[in-house]
């Protein structure tokens, strides 16, 4: 297994906090991982995006020129990694905030009205966990279950109240995915 | 910590020196290496260390050199910019014959330049930076679990030479996440006793730490002994990695950030055929000249890879003194090399 997500979106989406999660349930998986976020000014009001890479080999380069996986949770983030995603790649889209058809035809697509399913699972906030739980349930990283049992040590304590909704959220998007 | 976590550079550099004995730390906030400062702020109280955001990068040096010569084990931390404004501190650590620690995590440069990742201080860091005749061990590590080691490392060899050590990181290796296991290192290894240290000069005579040395022939003097410690320094306490030197055509030379994208490029050109190998210096002050020396009359060219104009590449040439071309690619300005990029000039070079 050798993978390198992207993974994109408005700052305040919880794109780090994604990036973030999946890079610690790589690491109790037994991967090895590296996970880099862009910290540039472009974070404040505008995309932020991290990569993961995740492999059984040791990882050589932390940056990823063309990932396996992107996860894009607005329109400029499909504009901006769409053309470099690898061919037969999966492009994973929050089709609640894009409305625009990727321009690619030998990549694979799933899409998913994330804020909306967020929104039925109780908090549109938690869009983002709705997106992993479609990436978890076809990339089979670890299952769906196992990561809302993980989200316990990831998530700060006073965050706890909302293990619930992320859990739904994740399950949503893995059954959505799997539809 | 005996479990593997999962930590950012930054943080992992306040870690391992907090379980490498060090109690003080004086810094200013620049970007990438924040999440230092923030660390230490909040963990140095824990342990019953000092914490001080300074006014300022002088006022952080300055206060490390008081911290080191009162005994402590100490540290500050920049990016760039500020580790230019730290230079006469540095130059003045040195030439008093302080341990301290310091850890530049650099950033696209001249002048305040931008927050990307970049290795243009390399020049700074490894012949002098500030005034006088000195030199500073510079590490130059590429993962977070190596940053955790050798910042370990870095406190005893300070303590040992008396004198500072640089870690020279980027801003991908400050922020960057991997798994790290950090070990409490316990006290300190091989380390001389401190009986230089201020104390107050209660029932002994009282010690002098300076660097103003006007008696005719004493400041030679002084920088002869200097120099003898640097001479064991160069023999003692080289370290570098190699992969697949010995039956290449060509070998890449990098360090920290660039030497992981070079790794990449390798791996893509080695599946083509092509026989490369990677000489990977984790010192860069001092350098690893003899390996590079040695293989040099036998392959067909170097390549060297830096995210700078090109400064490393010097010391590559310096070391194989005309006995086969020593190329470079570098990006410069915040600029990062790709793999791809990398393994063009290869195939372009044989």
């Amino acid at each position: 297994m050798h993978e390198e997500i992207v993974i994109s979106g408005f700052g305040g989406q919880g794109v780090m906090f994604m990036g973030k999660f999946i890079a610690y349930i790589a690491m109790k998986e037994g991967y090895r991982l590296t996970y880099m976020p862009s910290y540039g000014a472009e974070v404040r009001g505008g995309t932020a995006n991290c990569t993961v890479i995740i492999s059984k080999e040791e990882i050589a380069s932390p940056l990823s020129s063309s990932p396996s996986t992107i996860v894009v949770m607005n329109k400029p983030s499909l504009d901006k990694f769409c053309p470099r995603l690898k061919k037969e790649g999966l492009l994973i889209l929050n089709s609640s905030l894009i409305d625009k058809e990727p321009e690619r035809s030998d990549i694979k697509v799933i899409k998913l009205p994330a804020n909306k399913l967020a929104e039925d699972a109780g908090n549109i906030r938690s869009a983002n966990m709705v997106m992993l739980g479609a990436y978890l349930s076809l990339k089979k990283l670890t299952s769906v279950e196992k990561a809302c049992r993980l989200l316990q040590d990831v998530l700060p304590e006073r965050w706890h109240g909302l293990l619930e909704v992320n859990r739904k959220s994740l399950i949503s998007g893995g059954d959505f995915a799997q539809r | 910590m005996s479990e593997k976590v999962l930590m950012c550079g930054n943080e992992v550099v306040g870690e391992a020196a907090i379980q490498a004995g060090c109690r003080f730390y004086a810094g200013y906030p620049i970007t990438p290496q924040n999440e230092l400062t923030a660390y230490m702020a909040r963990r140095m109280p824990e342990e019953g260390g000092v914490f001080i955001q300074a006014e300022s990068e002088l006022a952080a040096i300055s206060m490390v050199f008081g911290a080191s010569l009162a005994g402590a084990r100490a540290m500050t931390s920049s990016s760039s910019p500020g580790i230019s404004l730290k230079q006469e501190g540095i130059s003045y650590l040195a030439g008093n014959e302080l341990p301290a620690v310091i850890v530049n995590m650099m950033r696209g440069g001249p002048g305040l330049g931008n927050i990307a990742p970049a290795q243009s201080d390399y020049f700074q860091a490894t012949k002098g930076g500030g005034h006088g005749d000195y030199n500073l061990i510079v590490f130059g590590p590429a993962n977070v679990q190596e940053l955790a080691e050798l910042m370990g490392a870095a406190f005893d060899l300070a303590d040992r030479y008396r004198n500072p050590v640089l870690i020279l990181g980027d801003g991908i290796l400050g922020q960057m996440m991997e798994p790290v296991k950090i070990k409490k290192r316990v006290g300190k290894l091989a380390c001389p006793e401190k009986d230089w240290i201020l104390t107050g000069a209660k029932g002994r005579s009282p010690r002098i730490i300076r660097s103003l040395i006007l008696k005719e022939g004493e400041l030679e003097k002084h920088n002869r002994h200097l120099q003898d410690k640097f001479r064991v320094m160069k023999e003692k306490e080289i370290l570098y990695e190699e992969e697949g030197i010995d039956d290449a055509e060509i070998i890449l030379v990098a360090y920290g950030t660039s030497a992981r994208i070079a790794k990449a490029a390798l791996n893509q050109v080695k599946s083509e055929g092509i026989r490369a190998g990677i000489i990977r210096p984790i010192t860069l002050w001092p350098f690893p000249e003899k390996v590079i020396a040695d293989v040099s009359s036998r392959i067909n060219c170097f390549l060297v890879i830096e995210m700078s104009a090109g400064q490393m590449v010097e010391d590559v040439r310096l070391a194989v003194s005309g006995k086969c071309p020593v190329h470079f690619y570098g990006r410069t300005g915040g600029g990062v090399p790709t793999a791809e990029e990398i393994s063009r000039k290869i195939r372009e070079l044989l």
